[in-house]
């Protein structure tokens, strides 16, 4: 990736400031803060990860857990007004956290994409296809426009769209919810980003159309060896497409692990509550699916102490009065938040007091969680 | 080619309607025709007036002859002491003007209130923006008559800078004629500029919330390119059609323009035509300005499928 | 929403109804009915976040109150003249007249006229005959375009595609001049008494805002009549009529209100353009309107004397401004769209 003079005037596409040999992308205690009439909302609350080129990393968390936010954050797409960003976000060696938009240009849409939920909303519906995705070729890489047009052709067929030649001249509402996202990705890869966040990026279509936008992110990353972060809600997202997996609570990571460990070997209560709620093939039909219960914390004022307490079937006295810390557990790279971890003494120790007592510290009521038949 | 002829049949439908409309209203003008126009003149002269506007004859038959003479390009005579003119001939010297004023004070309104409600909502919310809300909201408050005569009189009358008063026709001088445009096409301007620039900004806010915007970011583009490029075709619908439709504000703003600036344009025709009942003379000019009017609308029509294409596609 | 259908008369307007396709914003086609009826007058739609929140809160800001503080004054004003501290109608200054000085002085706070009348006096006499046409005529309006609006929006169909076909057309006719015609044939004659020339003028005004108040009133009650209480009503075996006018009618009413207070804004500047062109309210000298005054005394600019035209476009101007902002807070407050956020 060199540096060809874009439309831009020029200051497109500069030579990366150092050779880095380190992550591709470092994340330490970012915190993003909203100004509200209601208070200040803290929808990330102090999240650190790393990842590298070629690795996948999973956020799974519940609506409000702050993983939107979280992607949209590292990559500085929040406005200005009203948003307070604290922490370090270092993109190649480079600080991200307090550069303006003019010099984050620099980086969107060539060193970091992102691809959006909804691909209806995301495409402009007054532009035709082809212009979007060239649209980047021509302002960040400099491309003529035939150039552009070609390269823009490949990209629609490497993302599996078929008849390409004609979906360029087409509008995004002529195609199908698939074939949009298609073009969202598309649109996204077009500079070769060395970073892509897919923000649930197949919650708004077909269950049957998921399966394959997934397959075609995954194929991509590979084929272009970038970094990609995926979010979601859904666990089945996550299960054997990425290699490690974070999950997010009330703004803040409560779990990470390799993929494999955190379904093995789960630590976190809420993680494992996630688990259990996944309906499985062999259930008979009519089992009372199990569910989480209560709500997500109130993002303005916080609970004292760990935030899951109040839902947590494992909660004591003590998670009601201190935050616990991030602990590091046996496998390399797995890290969980909880005093009372699942599957040690203490976490057993804990869910059978409460078990007796039928009720958490919290005053939560203990179900009595066997998914067989009601 | 359907959506043309049905167009084309509502014009029909609407002409039929407004100007049996209009007949049947002039019908009730009190007093004899002959003696409301030619007051002063000889009784022969009444009564020739009286037999070319056939009035002795059945409403229908008059309608039915005005109708008839309309589409041939009859459009009537304007009887006055001393004279008879075609409406055709006065509507050919007339019509320049209105139109010259309408169009000027119409794309004088878009060039001011578009960038402004791109810049407004683009900073929507600072001090710049709410100074401007306010004086814009301020100004349409303040009616475009009063506007003009404010105008005439400082600028023209105390300043000395401007013609208040007085029309000079862009093929004799193009620099006068632009000076004795420049105060109405303001007068007529200034209130459009304050509803054109709000309806931006809102739906350019709007706007700006999609996905699709926070997309464009991504990509890296400019943010003036995604103002302009991105953001504001979608949101220019309402404007196109409050364009549109504003053209009827705009021809009775016109009439009372062109009289206080006295422009010989087919507002002051129209005026003089009903103070002095003129009834065919009526009936005509009616007629041309609601096919203006439909014709109008028809163009935004268009516009629509051009600006977006999910309007063209019929609701993709 | 299937009412998008329901015009066969494809307009300009109409095509709006595509709108709810921007974005996958599911924006109601009748919400927009409004915006493009309220587009006809030239009227603009509160945007603010700020606005809506204040007026969400309930608190009327410093602008509202002198708002009414404003329109609480040309109450006064249109009912009990004589309080106000000016001098009489008829009181002529002879000094002020041989001194030339025509602009604000002692005794004059708003200088006089041509012929040495006060006229705060003017102005505050004024008030009467201006509110009395622009409020009737919005009223007449509100009466006949709202209860046709309102049988439109009810009963769909057939009636609906007729009535707005009427009012599309009436919206043909350039209002102007409709007014201007209207007024020529009733009242312009000798010997037309001051009563019935104010009458045709109001009536004027009023005939032209019916397709504008009517089109309103039938988005608002589109909007309306497909809630559930009301198919509960109906349900029930409750009579039309009722239904109409004890469900639905309240319900549309505080958005309409917000639109009559806009619209008597307008037609007080209608009225002062017919005064303009001499088809006003006739200039008696007791009771001359706002309109009137400008038209009057438009000659006495170009003698230098700017008092004339500048007293009564000041009241004209304060008395649009502040219907236009308390319209907007209403609006704020009762309109459709609120139910699409």
């Amino acid at each position: 990736m060199s540096t060809r003079p874009g439309k831009g005037g020029g200051r497109r596409r500069v030579a990366p400031l150092q050779e880095h040999t380190g992550c591709l992308l470092e994340v330490v205690e970012i915190k993003t803060h909203f100004k509200t009439p209601a208070g200040v909302v803290r929808a990330v609350d102090g999240v650190s990860l790393t990842l590298d080129r070629g690795r996948t990393l999973g956020i799974v968390g519940e609506s409000g857990s702050g993983k939107s936010v979280l992607s949209r954050s590292i990559m500085g797409l929040l406005p200005a007004h009203n948003v307070i960003r604290e922490g370090s976000v270092k993109f190649e060696g480079n600080e991200l956290v307090g550069l303006g938009s003019n010099d984050m240009r620099r980086f969107w849409g060539v060193e970091l994409s992102m691809v959006f939920q909804d691909p209806m909303t995301s495409l402009n519906p007054v532009m035709r296809v082809g212009n979007q995705i060239t649209e980047s070729l021509r302002y960040h890489l400099g491309m003529e426009k035939d150039e552009a047009n070609a390269t823009a052709l490949n990209l629609l067929r490497s993302v599996g769209i078929p008849e390409p030649q004609q979906r360029m001249r087409q509008y995004p509402h002529e195609l199908s919810g698939g074939m949009r996202q298609r073009v969202v990705i598309a649109i996204a890869l077009a500079c070769g980003p060395k970073l892509l966040f897919a923000d649930e990026p197949t919650t708004a279509l077909d269950v049957t159309v998921q399966a394959r936008i997934l397959d075609l992110l995954q194929r991509q990353q590979r084929e272009r060896h970038m970094a990609m972060v995926l979010v979601t809600h859904d666990l089945g997202v996550v299960a054997g497409r990425t290699h490690d997996i974070a999950v997010m609570y009330a703004g803040k990571i409560v779990e990470t692990a390799p993929t494999a460990t955190l379904f093995r070997n789960v630590k976190m209560p809420y993680t494992e509550a996630l688990l259990q709620s996944i309906p499985k093939l062999d259930y008979h039909s009519h089992t009372r699916l199990t569910v989480i219960p209560g709500r997500p914390p109130n993002l303005i004022h916080p609970p004292k102490g760990c935030k899951f307490s109040p839902r947590c079937a494992y909660a004591q006295e003590r998670c009601l009065e201190e935050d616990p810390p991030l602990f590091e557990a046996d496998t390399p790279g797995h890290h969980y938040r909880c005093f009372f971890p699942v599957g040690t003494p203490e976490g057993v120790e804990a869910f059978s007091r409460n078990q007796e007592r039928g009720e958490t510290a919290a005053g939560t009521p203990v179900v009595v969680r066997t998914a067989e038949a009601v | 080619m359907r959506a043309v002829a049905q167009r084309i049949g509502q014009l029909v439908v609407v002409l039929f309607l407004v100007t049996l409309f209009t007949a049947l209203l002039l019908s009730m003008l009190p007093g004899d025709i002959g003696e409301t126009i030619i007051p002063f003149g000889s009784d022969e002269q009444r009564e020739a007036v009286r037999d070319d506007l056939g009035v002795n004859d059945p409403i229908w038959t008059q309608y039915g002859r005005w109708v008839g003479n309309f589409v041939t390009g009859d459009f009537g005579k304007f009887y006055r002491q001393g004279n008879v003119t075609e409406v055709s001939d006065r509507i050919q010297s007339t019509f320049p003007v209105s139109l010259q004023l309408m169009v000027y004070a119409q794309l004088l309104a878009l060039v001011i209130a578009i960038p402004l409600g791109v810049y407004t909502a683009h900073r929507a919310g600072s001090v710049a923006d709410k100074a401007t809300n306010t004086t814009a909201y301020a100004l349409l408050a303040v009616p475009n008559f009063v506007l003009a005569l404010v105008l005439a009189y400082v600028v023209g009358v105390e300043l000395g800078w401007l013609p208040p008063q007085g029309y000079v026709r862009p093929t004799e001088n193009l620099g006068e004629h632009i000076r004795s445009m420049i105060l109405p096409s303001i007068s007529l301007a200034v209130g459009q500029i304050a509803v054109y620039m709000r309806l931006l900004r809102t739906d350019l806010v709007a706007t700006l919330q999609q996905d699709f915007i926070l997309m464009a970011k991504s990509k890296g583009i400019s943010e003036r390119r995604v103002l302009w490029r991105h953001a504001l075709r979608p949101s220019s619908l309402t404007l196109l059609t409050v364009a549109g439709l504003n053209v009827g504000t705009l021809i009775g703003g016109a009439l009372i323009i062109e009289i206080i600036f006295s422009l010989d344009g087919m507002g002051r025709l129209v005026f003089d035509a009903i103070s002095e009942r003129q009834v065919v003379a009526i009936q005509s000019l009616v007629a041309i300005i609601a096919i203006a009017y439909v014709l109008v609308n028809f163009l935004v029509d268009l516009l629509y499928a051009a600006v977006d294409p999910r309007i063209r596609h019929g609701r993709g | 929403m299937a009412e998008a259908d329901t015009d066969s008369t494809r307009d300009a307007g109409d095509a709006i109804h595509d709108r709810d396709l921007i974005a996958g914003a599911p924006v109601s086609p009748t919400e927009l009915d409004v915006v493009v009826a309220e587009a006809v007058d030239a009227v603009i739609v509160v945007d603010t976040e700020a606005e809506i929140e204040r007026a969400a809160t309930k608190r009327l800001g410093i602008m509202g109150w002198l708002a009414i503080g404003w329109m609480a004054l040309v109450a006064l004003m249109t009912i009990a003249p004589g309080l106000f501290p000016i001098p009489s109608l008829d009181e002529r200054s002879i000094e002020a007249l041989r001194s030339g000085n025509f602009g604000p002085q002692s005794g004059h706070p708003l200088g006089i006229d041509g012929s040495g009348y006060d006229m705060a006096a003017k102005v505050v006499n004024g008030a009467r005959a201006s509110m009395i046409v622009s409020v009737g005529a919005v009223t007449f309006g509100l009466v006949v375009g709202g209860f046709l609006g309102l049988i439109a929006g009810y009963f769909r169909g057939r009636i609906d595609t007729v009535l707005t076909a009427g009012f599309n057309v009436m919206l043909a006719f350039p209002q102007l001049i409709l007014a201007l015609t209207l007024v020529t044939v009733f009242a312009n004659q000798q010997g037309v008494s001051y009563g019935r020339r104010v009458g045709v003028v109001t009536f004027a005004i009023g005939i032209v805002s019916v397709p504008i108040l009517g089109r309103i009133t039938r988005a608002n009650t589109l909007a309306w009549a497909q809630r559930e209480f009301v198919l509960a009503a109906k349900v029930i075996g409750t009579k039309t009529s009722r239904i109409m006018f004890r469900e639905v009618l309240p319900n549309v009413l505080p958005a309409m209100f917000s639109i009559v207070l806009l619209g008597v804004g307008v037609a007080i500047v209608v009225e002062g353009g017919l005064a303009l062109l001499g088809v006003g309210v006739p200039p008696g000298i007791d009771s001359p309107s706002w309109g009137n005054l400008i038209a009057s005394l438009r000659s006495q600019l170009f003698f230098g004397r700017p008092w004339g035209v500048f007293a009564p476009s000041m009241a004209v101007f304060l008395t649009v401004l502040s219907l236009n902002y308390l319209g907007d807070v209403v609006r704020a407050r009762f309109d459709v769209r609120e139910s699409v956020l």
